[in-house]
């Protein structure tokens, strides 16, 4: 069974670091019309940071390439969000997601990236082909608030 | 302006109001103020204030953790304060607190003399 979407977006940019932060407004941008909480909406935000700023770190460690992020609005309130590079790819997932594991602890990176996306999302799914690439895909639902609180009288 | 330093001479300790988002882009603007001022100055506390931080990731992680080896290594210590809920619960979620403290609201004066 597959729930229905409601709306998707599709963006494309060279890992450059400046786009870490385009990559997180947009993201929040497009899940605004879902008005999540502030503590939803800051823990989506760093998730999407931590897996555009793995593809920029790690993927395309001396080089530029594309990254192409994927949103999509699911029923129920659902964020579903992929992140994909065509980089080194990982060897072995399980031991990239242990946190504390980094093969870059000279560039002072903690090894918390994928720990970070794990408890910010109910979904982490990680595919990936050394010399290919890396996809990496999270869904996270969203609390439902009461509709009242965007219902009040703009009257003064 | 990322990063404001100040320095009290007397209780030999400095001060870093950080501010901004800490992501990769951001941390190494942050990290080679700061340190270069630890390597001239060689404080005995560094205190990084978050208050203006409104978002970090883990590069703000690797920067709390670069700055408290440094500080250890050079005999100090390293205090925070003031994250957002937001920032805490990044830094809770990565043990920085058996690192050093990190506390609510900093009794400093606006000079940078720091009241610990
Ligand atoms: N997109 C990717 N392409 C290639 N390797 C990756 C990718 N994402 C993660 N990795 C590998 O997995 C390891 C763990 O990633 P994780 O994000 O958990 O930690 P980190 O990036 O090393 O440190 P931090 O995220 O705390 O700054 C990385 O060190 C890297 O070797
Ligand atoms: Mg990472």
């Amino acid at each position: 069974m597959r729930a229905n979407i409601l709306n998707e977006m599709t963006v494309r940019f060279p890992s450059l670091s400046e786009n870490e932060r385009f990559a997180r407004l947009a993201v929040s941008g497009f899940i605004s019309s879902l008005d999540p909480a502030v503590d939803e909406l800051s823990e989506i935000k760093t998730a999407v940071s931590e897996a555009v700023t793995n593809c920029i770190v790690h993927a395309y460690r001396d080089t530029v390439g594309e990254i192409v992020l994927q949103a999509k609005l699911l029923e129920g309130k659902r964020v579903y969000i992929r992140i994909k590079d065509k980089g080194c790819g990982i060897s072995d997932i399980e031991q990239a997601k242990t946190p504390l594991f980094t093969t870059a602890p000279e560039e002072e990176r903690a090894g918390l990236g994928f720990a970070i996306m794990e408890s910010f999302t109910d979904r982490l799914k990680v595919v990936s082909r050394p010399g290919k690439g890396t996809t990496v895909t999270m869904v996270r639902s969203l609390k439902t608030r009461k509709a009242s609180d965007g219902d009040k009288n703009k009257g003064d | 302006m990322p990063c404001k330093l100040f320095y009290d001479a007397e209780s030999r300790s400095l001060l870093a109001e950080l501010s901004g988002d800490i992501d990769h882009c951001s941390a190494k603007g942050l990290r080679e103020p700061v340190d270069k001022e630890i390597m001239t100055r060689l404080p005995l506390h560094l205190i990084l204030d978050f208050s203006g931080v409104g978002f970090m990731d883990s590069s703000g992680i690797g920067l709390i953790i670069g700055r408290y080896k440094l500080m250890n290594d050079m005999g100090g210590d390293l205090l925070i304060t003031d994250p957002c809920p937001e920032v805490r619960k990044i830094m809770e979620l990565a043990g920085v607190g058996r690192l050093c403290r990190v506390i609510q609201s900093g009794h400093r004066s606006f000079s940078g003399g720091v009241k610990l």
